[in-house]
């Protein structure tokens, strides 16, 4: 695989982040630094405001108070175009036009770097390229989007947002609705983009043992807070699974990789 | 190596690049092509046949008093009020059906052209306006009855499609009761004026129409256009088009004004025409296969069915002319009876 030119650096930080929805707070005075060049993962409860920081983060939601800085700028002061070549994220159900080609939809990807005037460079064209090969659905590219199994579709959605090209790159639950084959292979994808082209990824996940598999830093929340965060092995235990999700459980070591291993207890009569 | 699947030509240098797709140029010159025999066939055809020959040597300004008269007072100013009415109603259709993310979200469904007529008879019926000012009131009725729709189908912090079609079509059935009710309140002439502009004609178009609906579109065309990128992207969602840059509430905002302004004006131009903005859009994406709402090709479409309706509405019933509304509701009713059809189907509704 090429190694892929990224456009910039990008370090991301929430300084005592308070989210809402109107008048009803998700996160309360949240601060968390994104380690650069790291796989983050986020894990919680549902309805613990892991979204909703996600989308704190990438500037969609503006929050009450506190702010996000990218590269040390607060992120609502940049125009969205900007932010969009620093910084991308690929929600949880995003929609597909209906009929529309693979490589038409990785191409929306090059969306910030282009304008009536530069409408398909030859940057556009080796980035979606290069996107396509990432997530080897090169093959795919002339096929329509609602032909694709779920797992090819997730992967032709992250391929999009590989082509934007962005140093950091968000992504809200990429592996529900697969199965754990695909879901491997999404992950295996993330690490690759970190490992080979020293992206910094953050991701949304519910499964707590491939999130330690993957993961280099974990941020465990519960109710908009930062219950725990640090490297897997110091933050997935049995106290702090009893503290964020209310489960009894063992953790022991994965057998094949060493990382943290949940075994939920059996039910106590 | 280039991605073969995507469409088109490029031209390129390093600080420019152009991407045409050849299968939109294409249909969009076959859709001019059709359009332009449609229109001299329309010019030829009525109660006074011109041959062809003598159509084409009018407009070139070689033709003779009694030619000339008609073509130029009668069958031209008709034939472009309806072409720039249809070019108007395709964008808008296209505009809101991207915008609701629903096909039936059409301006001429949802409200917008029964509140723009309701604007435009109010001033007919009460003040005795004409001509420009019927035009305003087409468009402060049409921009209202819009706030309604939208005010009331708004829901935590967004519209849901669905909501805006039901509030829109009963909006729509409320302020046509508004326009029956003027009608009863006026006089028998007055009453049978709007009625005849009511049911969508394009008989008696003066220049007069032709100049609201070309200096509409002339503004808010290039202005429609630039904001279609835009909203191919809000089509993945709303979070994900924002996540790529666009300014997803001003585009949305931007969007749905320029698509009242060109349902409204198209209702003051030649009343309102039903279903055309309904089918052009779907036609137009389904002949390009182009990953985008493709507007220019939709106004083409819409401007084609308007000049094919009025053509038809005329020819088939003959000596009887049919209203071109008359005429597009026959074949745009089926259509709309077969979305809902396949929306329930597919649990949309």
């Amino acid at each position: 695989m090429n190694m892929m030119q990224v456009t910039r650096d990008g370090q991301l930080q929430g300084e005592t982040l308070t989210l809402a929805y109107g008048e009803r707070v998700i996160v309360d005075r949240l601060t968390v630094t994104i380690p650069d060049r790291k796989i983050t993962v986020i894990v919680g409860p549902n309805a613990c405001g892991k979204s909703t920081l996600l989308r704190a983060l990438a500037r969609l939601l503006k929050p009450k108070l506190g702010s996000v800085l990218l590269d040390g700028q607060e992120i609502q002061r940049l125009p969205t175009r900007e932010v969009a070549k620093r910084l991308g994220l690929l929600p949880q159900t995003p929609i597909a036009p209906e009929g529309i080609l693979v490589a038409d939809l990785v191409a929306r990807g090059r969306t910030p770097h282009q304008s009536a005037f530069q409408q398909w460079s030859a940057a556009d064209e080796t980035a979606v390229l290069d996107a396509l090969e990432a997530t080897e659905i090169l093959d795919l590219a002339d096929r329509r989007i609602d032909e694709l199994s779920g797992g090819q579709r997730q992967r032709v959605w992250i391929a999009m947002a590989l082509a934007q090209q962005t140093q950091l790159l968000l992504l809200d639950e990429p592996t529900t609705f697969l199965d754990l084959k695909h879901q491997i292979e999404v992950l295996n994808l993330v690490r690759r983009l970190n490992r080979n082209e020293g992206r910094t990824l953050v991701l949304v996940l519910h499964d707590l043992n491939l999130a330690c598999r993957y993961a280099d830093h974990i941020v465990a929340m519960r109710d908009g807070q930062i219950v725990a965060e640090g490297p897997p092995k110091e933050i997935i235990t049995a106290a702090n699974m009893a503290a964020v999700f209310g489960l009894a459980c063992d953790v022991i070591a994965d057998p094949m990789s060493g990382t943290p291993l949940v075994i939920p207890a059996l039910e106590t009569e | 190596m280039s991605v073969a699947a995507i469409q088109g030509r490029v031209w390129r240098t390093p600080r420019f690049s152009l991407r045409v797709d050849e299968r939109l140029i294409g249909v969009n010159l076959l859709l001019l092509t059709v359009l332009a025999g449609a229109s001299l066939w329309s010019i030829s055809a009525g109660d006074f046949p011109i041959a062809l020959g003598d159509v084409l040597k009018t407009l070139l300004g070689r033709g003779e008093g009694a030619n000339n008269f008609i073509i130029f007072n009668v069958r031209l100013p008709r034939l472009l009020t309806g072409i720039g009415t249809g070019i108007a109603l395709g964008i808008a259709g296209a505009m809101f059906q991207s915008l609701a993310r629903n096909p039936l979200a059409s301006p001429d469904i949802i409200g917008f052209d029964s509140g723009a007529a309701l604007g435009a008879v109010a001033l007919v019926i009460l003040l005795g306006a004409s001509g420009t000012l019927v035009a305003l009131g087409a468009v402060a009725g049409g921009l209202a009855t819009a706030l309604v729709v939208f005010a009331l189908s708004w829901r935590a912090g967004g519209v849901m499609p669905l909501r805006l079609v039901l509030i829109g079509i009963g909006v729509g059935f409320f302020a046509y009761a508004g326009v029956e009710f003027l009608m009863t309140r006026s006089d028998i002439f007055e009453a049978a004026a709007a009625q005849a502009w009511l049911t969508g004609s394009l008989n008696a178009r003066l220049w007069s129409h032709v100049w609201i609906i070309g200096a509409t579109l002339v503004v808010l065309v290039p202005v429609a256009l630039l904001l279609q990128p835009a909203l191919d992207r809000i089509e993945l969602g709303d979070d994900l088009a924002a996540a790529l840059g666009v300014r997803v509430n001003a585009a949305r905002l931007a969007a749905g004004f320029v698509g009242v302004l060109l349902a409204a004006l198209s209702v003051a131009s030649a009343g309102p025409l039903p279903f055309v903005a309904l089918v052009s859009a779907p036609i137009a994406r389904r002949m390009t296969r182009a990953p985008s709402i493709v507007l220019v090709t939709s106004g083409l479409v819409g401007a084609l069915v308007v000049t094919a309706g009025d053509l038809g509405g005329r020819l088939v019933f003959a000596p009887i002319q049919l209203p071109v509304g008359v005429f597009t509701a026959v074949f745009g009713a089926p259509y709309l009876l077969w979305l809902l059809a396949t929306q329930i189907r597919k649990g949309a509704m």
